[in-house]
Formats: C-alpha cells, sequence, structure tokens
C-alpha cells in the first residue's frame, strides 16, 4: 500500500533523527517509563495503606481514593498547566505526560501493591518477626519478595493499560501513535479508515500480545 | 495567580459553561451505562455458549475492543466511520450532534466489552454443582436458575459493575476529543476564556471526584448490605 510505504517510518519514529522520536517508539518508552518510575512509588504508597500508623495509613488512603475517582485527563490537565509553575521552566509535553502518568499510575499500583502483601499468607509474617527478624526485613526479604511474585501478572495487566493510557499524550500535542495518525490523516484527507485502522490495529497487536504474556505468567504461578 | 477567585468561575455565563457540561457528562453515562450493560450481558452469553462461532465472536468483540485505547475508538468512530455512510446519513449525523452519538457509540462497546468479562465471571463463579443440585431437588432449569444460580451471581457480579460505572464516568471526558461538550471541554473552554486556570481545574476536579466518590460508596454499601456468601 502507497500509505505505508510512505508513512511507515514516520509512525514508528516520528521525526527522529531529524527532530524528536515519536510515533510507536515513543509511546512504548512512554508507557514504559512510566510503570518504571510509578514503581517504587507504588511500592512506598503501597506499603504506607497497609502500615499500622494512622497518621501513614489515612493521608495516603485519601490520596489514593482522590487520584482514582479523578479521570487520567484531568491529571494531565494539572500537570500541563502547573508543572511550570511549580519547576520554574518549561516542561515538554513528554515530560507532562510522564508526571501524569506516574502520579496516576502510582495510585492504581499501590492498590496491587496493597492487595499482594495482603495475599502473603499470615504465618509468613509471625515466623519471620518470630525469627527476630525487624519490620524492614521482614517486609524487605520476606513478604515483598513473594507479593511481587504475585504481583507479576497484574504488573503486565497494568502495563498494558498504561500503553493504551499514553494515548491521551493526543489532547496534549504529544506526537505518540494516536497524534501521528490524526497528523497523517491530516496530510492524506482521504483515507481516514485505512489510517485510523493502522493505528488501531497496531495498538491491539502490542497490548493483545502483552494479555496473553499474563495469562500465561498467572498459569505457571499458579502451577 | 497569587489571589483565587472562584466567583469567575461559579458565577454568570462560565458556570453556565461548567453546569451544562457536568450534565452532558452525567447524561452520557446514564445513556452509556443503559446501553451497554444489556450488550455487555448478551456477550458474556456468547462466551459461555456451547455453539462456538459465538463463542469466537464473543471472544474476538471483548479482546478486540479491550486491547485498543478508548481514545483510538473515538477518533475512529468521528473521523472514520462516517466516511462509509451515505451522504444523508452523514448530513443526519451532523445535524443531530455527531460529536455526543459517537461518543455513546465508542463508550458503549467499550463499556460493554468490559462488562461482558464481570458478567461473565460472576455467572462461572457459581459452582456448577449448584444447579446440578437445585435439579436435583426437583427444581425445573428456569426455577433453578432463577432462585439458585442468578442470586448468587448477582451478588458476585454487581461489585465490578459498579466499578465499571466509575470508569465509565471518569472515561467520559476522553470525549473532549471529538468536541462533545462534556465537563472536561468545558473546563477547557472556561480556562481559555477566564485564564483562571487553578479555579477551573479545582471545580472540575471536584465534580469528578464528587461522583465518583458517591459512585464509591454505593459500591461499598452494597458489599455491606449483600455480601457474598462462602460456600
Amino acid at each position: 500500500m502507497e500509505l505505508l510505504e510512505n508513512y511507515w517510518l514516520y509512525f514508528l519514529v516520528g521525526q527522529f533523527p531529524n527532530g524528536p522520536l515519536g510515533g510507536l517508539a515513543l509511546t512504548i518508552l512512554l508507557g514504559a517509563g512510566a510503570l518504571l518510575l510509578a514503581m517504587p512509588l507504588g511500592v512506598l504508597l503501597g506499603l504506607a495503606r497497609v502500615s499500622h500508623s494512622r497518621w501513614l495509613r489515612w493521608p495516603v488512603t485519601a490520596l489514593v481514593y482522590v487520584v482514582r475517582g479523578t479521570p487520567l485527563l484531568m491529571v494531565v490537565f494539572w500537570a500541563y498547566f502547573f508543572l511550570p509553575s511549580l519547576t520554574g521552566q518549561k516542561t515538554g509535553q513528554f515530560a507532562t505526560m510522564l508526571a501524569a502518568l506516574v502520579i496516576f499510575n502510582g495510585a492504581y499500583l499501590a492498590e496491587i501493591v496493597r492487595a499482594g502483601i495482603q495475599g502473603v499468607p499470615r504465618g509468613q509474617w509471625e515466623s519471620a518477626q518470630s525469627l527476630g527478624l525487624r519490620y524492614v526485613s521482614t517486609m524487605r526479604r520476606v513478604i515483598l519478595p513473594q507479593a511481587l511474585r504475585n504481583m507479576l501478572p497484574s504488573l503486565v495487566n497494568q502495563f498494558v493499560t498504561t500503553l493504551k493510557e499514553t494515548s491521551l499524550g493526543y489532547i496534549i500535542g504529544l506526537s505518540e501513535v494516536s497524534f501521528i495518525a490524526s497528523q497523517i490523516n491530516n496530510q492524506v484527507l482521504t483515507q481516514p479508515l485505512a489510517i485510523y485502522g493502522i493505528a488501531a490495529l497496531t495498538y491491539f497487536l502490542i497490548c493483545f500480545g502483552l494479555s496473553r504474556l499474563s495469562y500465561s505468567l498467572e498459569a505457571r504461578l499458579n502451577a | 495567580m497569587s489571589q483565587f477567585d472562584f466567583s469567575v468561575v461559579l458565577t454568570g455565563e462560565f458556570r453556565h459553561w461548567l453546569v451544562s457540561g457536568f450534565l452532558l457528562s452525567l447524561k452520557l453515562t446514564g445513556i452509556t451505562w443503559l446501553l451497554a450493560l444489556p450488550l455487555g450481558s448478551g456477550i458474556a452469553l456468547c462466551r459461555l455458549s456451547s455453539v462456538t462461532a459465538l463463542r469466537w465472536f464473543g471472544a474476538t468483540f471483548v479482546e478486540v475492543i479491550r486491547n485498543i485505547p478508548l481514545l483510538m475508538h473515538l477518533l475512529f468512530w468521528y473521523f472514520a466511520v462516517p466516511e462509509l455512510l451515505p451522504w444523508p446519513a452523514r448530513d443526519w449525523l451532523n445535524t443531530h450532534g455527531a460529536e455526543s452519538i459517537c461518543a455513546v457509540i465508542a463508550l458503549t462497546l467499550y463499556t460493554a466489552a468490559y462488562m461482558a468479562e464481570d458478567v461473565r465471571s460472576g455467572i462461572r463463579a457459581v459452582p456448577a454443582t449448584q444447579l446440578e443440585a437445585a435439579r436435583a431437588l426437583g427444581f425445573g432449569f428456569l426455577a433453578s436458575m432463577r432462585r439458585i444460580v442468578l442470586p448468587q451471581a448477582i451478588r458476585i457480579t454487581v461489585p465490578p459493575l459498579i466499578s465499571q460505572t466509575l470508569s465509565l464516568w471518569k472515561n467520559t471526558s476522553i470525549a473532549t476529543v471529538i468536541g462533545t461538550a462534556e465537563l472536561m471541554y468545558q473546563a477547557q473552554r472556561v480556562e481559555t476564556a477566564t485564564f483562571r486556570g487553578v479555579e477551573t481545574f479545582v471545580v472540575t476536579t471536584v465534580a469528578y471526584l464528587s461522583v465518583s466518590l458517591l459512585i464509591t460508596a454505593g459500591a461499598v454499601w452494597y458489599q455491606r448490605r449483600f455480601p457474598v456468601r462462602a460456600s
């Protein structure tokens, strides 16, 4: 197809190397970066959610509820308008989207971490304590390794969700897959069905593949 | 930005914009919910059916829709699909609020795919022995479904359906990309017109949050009132 011949490179990497990176490469980079950065935040928030200290538990619970009750797009707009005034310098679209995704996913991962920790049998906790391990070592050496292992399928699913969420970068003009698709559509004008179809198929192939991976991980963990 | 003045966005014309956006968001959520629940249940029944073709159809529907971002669905239904329609249909669409119609179509399909999975896992969570035991006790098929299986399945299905409703409420915000004049769209308009970013976004966030927390409270109430009994 002529369409593919003319635009495949633009679709995959945007204007790179003559301009900023874009397209599919940017979508994957943004999704992976957001999840990796959100992970430590999610573990900390998740630990606070199961903490014995109510001074830690209540504010974090409130934060998690607020973020989960707000549309991601709202978080993106907050980041878009207020990151510059917070940091004192102009923030690019990539950094804006990354910050919004990290905050948003942090709150969702917190719940996955909490469920993971609560899924570890109580006996593990009690044995570690009676062996003389303190709270931090118990968490770090006994509970978290098991919890993280059980969380693996949920984490892959969260990655799929994050990849889908990167499409909101379209709204603030970040040149990821959806934005590139509409740019190509604006240039070609006559084939919206093919262009949006190909972009949708791209998302599908990646996300479907990853969700299969999550199923097989789950099957292996349960075996 | 040192002085916050909420009266600008809470009075007169701008308040009217925000309120109309809020109402449209609620309306989109309501209409989509009413359409998506039966569609989702139908798809779930397809996936549980003994006919291979129906099972395949159900699985394909769910996988294809869930693995593509909602934003892409919206762009597709708004920019690509109308090109396929004959001119009279396109004219009709344009004079009847194409933005809202396309948003409802995309949101309905997207939500239905998720609801289908909730309904399916709810029905599957009731052990097959429950139906067999009911039949052995002399209940007919319909009576066993109505009195034994469904009451248990509904308790399991309703909580995830409520959280799906919450996702739907938040997802309506994405319809702003095709120019549906819902809350997020109006918030952008007000921000552009007033340069009162903080005030506009605080009001908008509170509006989204209040409905979200109501839905969450509904889920908590339901789980207390109708707990799933351990079998």
